[in-house]
């Protein structure tokens, strides 16, 4: 043919345009590292996480030091010489009052005091949460805002009429009273969380498992529970951290022979006899912080999980 | 009391919630093996009346019967009924063997009925390779058909269904709409079937209620629904593509009763009235797409001149807009016919297929 190295050439000059074409931007637009962005974002976060670890790094320290090391007011060094002896002081010997054996009672009596009020407070709740949001009775709509309004009242307010009710009752400055307590002030937010999460569940589960012919208790314990396993570790979350916490309801409503660990832990730090043990009070508040801390480490995935299921539907 | 071949009877049933009122004084007779199609579209009360029949929702006032027996007051499991709902509601954590046996489980039968029950229906819905599986393990026909699975060990009197085929894709749902005529077939149960799909009811049922707010408007086989509509609603909710509806008012030509709008008159002649045709009376005339005649269809009847606005082929159909007396009118022809935007048509409707509504009160006539 007449024309091929025309042909040729135009095929050479498409073949040039390709591989420019070819060499062009393509697939993930690369980032840089060290943009300011970046700069301001890991710089803002460090400074923050700085500022929130620093005192739990001085309490470390403190605690795995002996008293004439502390004396010395170099916070921030590191021990030259680690001991664990405020720890067992803080653990078994401190004294509070008249008992002298450490946080332990304290930590039992917290134990004694958490299992039953979060087995207690979230079984009602769960239950409740159930029947305000699959079997609407009348006036359901009207005892669920009044149960959501507790939980606006400050606890403080209510205090002296409990104690009142308590005594009358014959159950004052035991753990059955407190628990009864813990239970009756768990309500409010966790029969909201249990009632968002079942109103969150389809209602047609519900209406086959009537036509099935179960009753409340079999389709609360047959249908409902095994679907729920989400919001009950958000509720046991809540509850752990907030009852071991407590101090409030600890120290009015117990005996100095069965008070929580919070309320221990402060009759040591706040003694005001005999010398300040900066390094055992250090210790006992690790001690005593320990067991939400844990309980936050080991379920934080399933926590974050639970509460957005549980938020999707008012 | 109500007649001994009814199964479910309905009377003078109300609900209202607070202030909205979602069925009214409503009364229904469903025949012993009748296949029932509640249709209409969301909100019309169709659901609400499936779940007060089914006991899972309380009427404010009126009586349902099932197999003569009053069953107002009773609960939705001793009713002797058996629901299927749109989203399956099957339970999560249970494997198919054991959702199909919660119920029996729950009433309390013997270990080797319960498991000759779940061998026949699995038998019959052919769902036995899947009854050790999750419901999160089975697609939706799958589910679905665990679902009806789970209505047929209960060996009820009445089906409910609730919308059962509308979370499939289209094609499974085609697919179990024929298998669900089948269980029918074979099992004469009395099934009442709720859903929006007129295709589904159309196919599906004895009887068609048509409902919209919280009334029935039409009660009668899908051939009657879709040729004599008793009023516009009916007309223009069955049909796709829907009825073309031209306002107009009846008239007298030559001592024979026309229709008039827009200055053009139609014939009457082979429409079967239920009134005398006054003239002068304001009407709507309705005529499906399908029952109007082009070109090459018209034997010598009266024909008019339209111009052809837009096409639609649809495949084994085509679907042509025209426009006529001021009037746009869709058509049905077959699919290989084509016309061009623009062009000329003659067109004449057969009238012994059309329907007359009066103006004011949209009743046929």
């Amino acid at each position: 043919m007449a024309n091929v190295s025309t042909l040729n050439a135009t095929g050479a000059a498409i073949d040039a345009v390709r591989t420019e074409i070819a060499a062009g931007p393509r697939g993930k637009k690369p980032k840089k590292v060290l943009s300011g962005r970046n700069v301001m974002i890991y710089g803002i976060l460090g400074l923050a996480a700085l500022y929130y670890l620093l005192p739990l790094y001085v309490m470390v320290v403190t605690s795995l030091k002996g008293m004439p090391e502390v004396r010395l007011g170099n916070i921030f060094s590191p021990p030259m010489e680690i001991t664990f002896e405020p720890w067992v002081k803080a653990w078994a010997e401190a004294c509070t009052g008249l008992n002298c054996d450490g946080l332990s009672r304290g930590f039992w009596n917290s134990v004694r005091i958490l299992v039953p009020s979060v087995i207690v407070s979230i079984a009602v709740a769960s239950v409740s949460g159930y029947a305000l949001a699959n079997w609407r009775f009348k006036g359901s709509e009207l005892f669920f805002s009044v149960l959501i309004i507790g939980a606006f009242i400050p606890y403080q307010v209510m205090i002296y009429p409990l104690v009142i009710i308590l005594r009358e009752i014959g159950i004052y400055g035991s753990l059955t009273g407190l628990v009864i307590v813990h239970t009756i002030f768990g309500m409010p937010i966790l029969t909201l969380l249990f009632r968002n999460y079942f109103a969150g569940l389809p209602e047609e589960l519900f209406k086959a498992a009537r036509i099935d012919g179960a009753g409340f208790w079999q389709i609360y314990g047959r249908i409902m529970l095994p679907m729920s396993l989400p919001i009950f570790v958000v509720a046991i979350i809540i509850q752990v951290t907030g009852i071991w916490n407590d101090f409030l309801f600890g120290v009015v409503f117990t005996r100095p022979d069965t008070y929580p660990m919070t309320v221990q832990l402060n009759n040591i730090v706040n003694s005001v006899q005999g010398v300040k043990e900066y390094n055992v009070n250090m210790a006992a508040t690790l001690l005593t912080g320990a067991v939400p801390l844990i309980v936050y480490f080991v379920s934080g995935r399933l926590f974050v999980r639970g509460i957005a299921a549980g938020a999707v539907k008012g | 009391m109500t007649d001994l071949s009814n199964s479910v009877s309905i009377r003078d049933l109300s609900l209202s919630f607070g202030a909205v009122t979602v069925l009214q004084n409503l009364d229904l007779d469903i025949k012993d093996g009748e296949f029932l199609v509640l249709l209409g579209s969301s909100g019309c009360g169709k659901s609400t009346l499936l779940n007060c029949i089914a006991g899972l929702l309380e009427p404010t006032d009126g009586q349902i019967f099932i197999k003569d027996r009053n069953v107002t007051w009773e609960e939705p499991k001793d009713r002797g009924i058996g629901m299927v709902f749109q989203s399956y509601a099957l339970y999560p954590q249970m494997t198919v063997e054991k959702n199909l046996s919660f119920g029996l489980k729950v009433a309390g039968m013997p270990k080797d009925e319960i498991a000759k029950r779940i061998a026949r229906a699995a038998g019959i819905l052919q769902i036995e390779p899947l009854l050790q599986r999750k419901p999160a393990a089975l697609s939706g026909g799958q589910r679905q058909r665990v679902a009806i699975g789970r209505a047929l060990v209960r060996d009820v009197d009445v089906f409910l269904f609730d919308e059962p085929l509308s979370n499939l894709d289209a094609k499974l749902r085609s697919e179990l709409r024929v298998e669900i005529k089948r269980l029918h077939q074979s099992l004469k149960n009395t099934m009442i079937y709720v859903t929006h799909d007129q295709i589904e009811a159309l196919t599906l049922a004895d009887r068609i209620a048509i409902m919209k707010s919280g009334v029935i408007q039409q009660l009668d086989d899908p051939i009657t629904i879709y040729n004599r509509p008793k009023n516009k609603f009916v007309a223009g909710f069955i049909g796709s593509p829907s009825m073309n509806f031209l306002t107009g008012e009846l008239a007298e030509e030559g001592g024979r009763p026309v229709f008039k709008t827009n200055g053009t008159s139609f014939s009457l002649a082979g429409y079967e009235a239920t009134e005398p045709l006054t003239p002068g009376r304001k009407v709507v005339l309705g005529v499906r797409p399908e029952h109007i005649k082009v070109d090459g269809d018209l034997s010598g009847e009266e024909a008019h001149d339209a111009i052809v606005d837009i096409e639609e082929p649809m495949g084994a159909d085509n679907l042509i807009w025209l426009k006529l007396a001021g009037h746009t009118i869709s058509v049905r022809i077959g699919g290989a016919r084509r016309y061009k935007v623009g062009a000329k048509v003659r067109l004449g409707f057969d009238m012994t297929m059309a329907s007359l509504f009066d103006a004011g009160t949209e009743e046929r006539i």
